[in-house]
């Protein structure tokens, strides 16, 4: 079999745009592909904040008083779909996973580039759509989880386009899913074994495992909810003897896997930030990589706990507790591996290793509370409450999304050629770390002491407690200030980098920063220590 | 070497100490009000501890390593080239799973305790039929089969109300009326969409489904008045969609029944 892996030779290269114009194009070069996805992703971010920041104006008072009830119902329901499907999925798989696993596997570009383009120009068109529904007859109102029997009786143009767009973003998903899986495993450069690869391959070789598996139920299940709201059929709606509870199980049967796509990436890209700004290796690879795996096989099998409360058996429950517990295994051997990479190391303070640090107490914290979520008896009390907010906006946010700035600082002298400035992204990272936990944090005591969530209106005991957590959402919509002033500022201004300002060894500094169209001048170079930090090969550079 | 070791001791011992002063002095709970209630408080003060063991002994890690070991100006090089170590590795596997497991079977036992491994039944005399399937609930032993009879609710959730219906008394009420100290048993069921049954004092919830009835029993310890809150999102104006639970002394309860009873309608 032959692969070309040289789509820009076939492609007519005096066609395509040069300059920024590349990246409004049908480029199928992985880096431009990679850099819209981030960009686009970062729109969809400030829109979703927007919309968590009505949320937290909302909920600064116990009443009902900042917009109409149905109103707010929509901004939760866009807030979480945009958050995910639009911000975090896109840019921890779509974004690094195009800019880095080429260069990661020696390649010159992903596998099917046409497919990778096609993948990424499926997002905006649908993220406007989702937002869009808002003027037509109101947004979908159902919760981004859209059960039924809720989401069938709700405005249904709204609840349809819902379905549509994320149809289309699963669909993106899948494809960019195949894409890596073909590029890990077929594309690397003779001489490349699996286990020298950089971990982030191997979080987005899992990864990609788990979108192939999962999203194409997710898809199968909204369309028959789909039949469900416009042609009258029966699957889920109760009055024509449909099952509610079937829809929950298939839909976090990709949901919980869906959590995994969001945070394995981000395990995958800290483990390669780390190392460089510790200038230590990564400690003990090997279990880090069957940690991966393990999380992918154990979190296909715990999706009931989502389902505690709802009509689930005991002996399930006993299931899905024991199974989602054992999750915590393999992610413990990750962070002990994590804080043993920071121990004896040199470790430089920048903004990437304090987003990173960061990630790494906020998800602990969050594993934690989930942990104790997997409890039956524990979850039974704090279920569909602020508790569960919390919970899981440490993992989401306080992991992922801090992982993700750390990335932004770590790559952005390679994507560039500049550095940012670091005393704003330390102030970033400060007003972020403050915010976020200021935010949430006391919504683990306001869900254990009787607030739901998604509620517009609360008990007025709850009200000082809510004002904090909303002046931490304040200091976190504040935070994007610098972070977006130092990205403009130093696009044009910033301080030369160099190819290689960490001295770090992984691939894709190997090459001139930003790199040539072709990745590499000549042929690529075969590394097979990305982590030999301390080395003979480290103290040549 | 041995000054080190003792160093680690130390902290470790302080990290314990306080997460068990935490633990057992900082209260993050709502007053308990039922049987479930002081149950549940002892899962949750194992696992606070447990989690603020864990916790705080990472976060010093991480900031203990930032400080010692952070890049002096005049440093060049890299840190040691130590690229794993199988037994540590081995040993963070083994303690967690251990820790899991236990936890795992300490919950099953709390469950238990709270009877949800019980075989759901619900003893209704007009409605219990074999066929009709429960789908679930907590449901306690039946130590007091007289009184489950006696108290036996059927509620019914719409948007955005609950409604409570005492089929002994032939009435239904806005408001959830029952004695303390005596077990309860509710069937449950939608007319709309999905909304559950929470109450924060009795650290209890379950779902009520259309289509499908669910159980819950329980048992009050505690006069007094306690929220009813719907916890699924169930339409606009789900966050109004609150009752009362009132739980009176047996006298003030038969008092309220029967001022509300209504004749049998024989049709």
């Amino acid at each position: 079999m032959t692969i070309s892996i040289d789509p820009q030779k076939t492609n007519n290269e005096s066609l395509q745009p040069k300059g920024w114009l590349r990246y409004l194009s049908f480029s199928l070069d992985h880096k431009v592909i990679g850099i819209q996805y981030l960009v686009c992703g970062f729109v969809f971010y400030l829109i979703g904040g927007t919309l968590a920041s009505a949320i937290r104006i909302e909920l600064a008072s116990p009443m009902s008083d900042f917009m109409p009830r149905d109103v707010y119902n929509q901004v939760l329901t866009l807030h979480g779909t945009i958050m995910i499907f639009l911000w975090i999925v896109p840019v921890v798989n779509g974004a690094f996973g195009n800019y880095l696993i080429p260069f990661y596997v020696g390649a010159r570009d992903m596998a099917f580039p046409r497919l990778n383009a096609v993948a990424f120009w499926l997002i905006p068109p649908s993220g406007l759509m989702l937002v869009a529904s808002y003027f037509v007859e109101g947004a979908a109102q159902a919760g981004w989880t859209a059960y039924p029997p809720l989401s069938i009786t709700t405005p249904q143009s709204g609840q349809i386009i819902w379905i549509l767009s994320v149809l289309l973003l699963g669909g993106s998903s899948i494809f960019g899913g195949i894409n890596f899986i073909a590029t890990i495993i077929k594309l690397r450069r003779p001489g490349l074994k699996l286990m020298q690869l950089p971990m982030y391959c191997w979080a987005m070789l899992g990864t990609s495992l788990l979108v192939v598996l999962s999203t194409p139920v997710l898809a199968g299940t909204l369309i028959l909810l789909s039949f469900d709201i416009i042609a009258n059929t029966g699957f889920f709606n109760p009055v024509l003897g449909g099952n509610v509870v079937v829809y929950q199980h298939l839909f976090w049967f990709y949901s919980h896997p869906a959590v995994y796509i969001m945070v394995l990436p981000a395990f995958g890209l800290v483990s390669e930030i780390l190392p460089v700004h510790a200038r230590k290796p990564l400690f003990g690879y090997t279990t880090m990589v069957f940690s991966i795996m393990g999380i992918v096989v154990l979190g296909l099998v715990v999706w009931a706990h989502h389902m505690f409360t709802s009509g689930t058996p005991p002996w399930m429950r006993l299931f899905f507790t024991i199974a989602t517990a054992f999750i915590a295994v393999p992610t413990g051997i990750k962070f002990f591996n994590w804080v043993a990479t920071l121990w004896g190391g040199k470790i430089s303070i920048n903004s990437a290793m304090l987003f990173s640090c960061g990630f790494i107490i906020n998800f602990v914290f969050g594993g934690i509370t989930g942990v104790a979520l997997a409890q039956v008896p524990f979850d039974i009390h704090v279920h569909d409450t602020y508790f569960v907010v919390a919970h899981f906006h440490y993992i989401v946010y306080g992991g992922t999304v801090f992982i993700i700035f750390s990335s932004i600082y770590h790559w952005f002298p390679k994507v560039t050629g500049k550095m940012l400035n670091e005393k704003l992204g330390i102030l970033h990272f400060i007003i972020t770390f403050i915010g976020f936990n200021l935010c949430f944090a006391p919504q683990h005591w306001l869900g254990l002491n009787g607030m739901p969530r998604r509620v517009a209106e609360y008990d007025p005991q709850f009200q000082f407690v809510n004002q904090i957590s909303s002046l931490g959402a304040l200091l976190m919509a504040v935070s994007t200030i610098p972070f977006l002033i130092n990205v403009f500022l130093s696009v044009r201004n910033g301080k030369d980098a160099g190819d290689n300002p960490w001295n770090a060894l992984t691939p894709e500094w190997l090459t001139s920063s930003p790199p040539p169209v072709e990745n590499w001048e000549g042929e690529a170079p075969l590394v097979e220590e990305p982590y030999g930090y301390g080395k003979e090969i480290s103290e040549q550079k | 070497m041995l000054n080190k070791n003792i160093y680690l001791i130390l902290i470790i011992s302080l990290v314990f100490a306080i997460s068990f002063w935490i633990g057992f002095n900082v209260n993050l709970l709502p007053a308990e009000a039922s049987i479930n209630a002081p149950i549940y408080d002892e899962l949750f003060k194992i696992l606070f501890i447990i989690g603020l063991i864990i916790f705080i002994g990472i976060t010093i890690a991480v900031i203990y390593s930032l400080f010692k070991f952070r890049k002096r100006n005049d440093q060049i090089g890299d840190g040691i080239a130590l690229e794993g170590n199988l037994s540590l590795e081995i040993v963070w596997t083994i303690i967690p799973s251990i820790i899991v497991l236990l936890i795992g079977l300490y919950s099953y036992n709390i469950y238990d305790r709270m009877g949800g491994m019980k075989e759901l039944n619900h003893n209704h005399e007009m409605m219990s039929s074999n066929t009709e399937k429960i789908w679930a609930g907590i449901s306690q032993t039946p130590d007091n089969e007289k009184a489950i009879n006696n108290l036996s609710i059927e509620v019914s959730a719409m948007q955005f109300a609950f409604l409570f219906n005492y089929p002994k008394g032939n009435f239904i009420s806005g408001e959830l009326h029952v004695p303390v100290d005596q077990k309860v048993s509710m069937k449950m069921e939608s007319k709309d969409v999905i909304h559950a049954f929470w109450v924060p004092e009795f650290r209890i919830k379950q779902d009520i489904i259309p289509g499908q009835p669910t159980i819950l029993n329980f048992t009050p310890t505690k006069v007094g008045k306690y929220p009813i809150i719907c916890a699924e999102l169930c339409g606009p104006y789900h966050g109004g969609m609150r009752a009362s639970i009132i739980v009176e002394e047996e006298s003030d309860y038969n008092e309220w029944f029967n001022k509300n009873k209504k004749p049998e309608v024989n049709l």
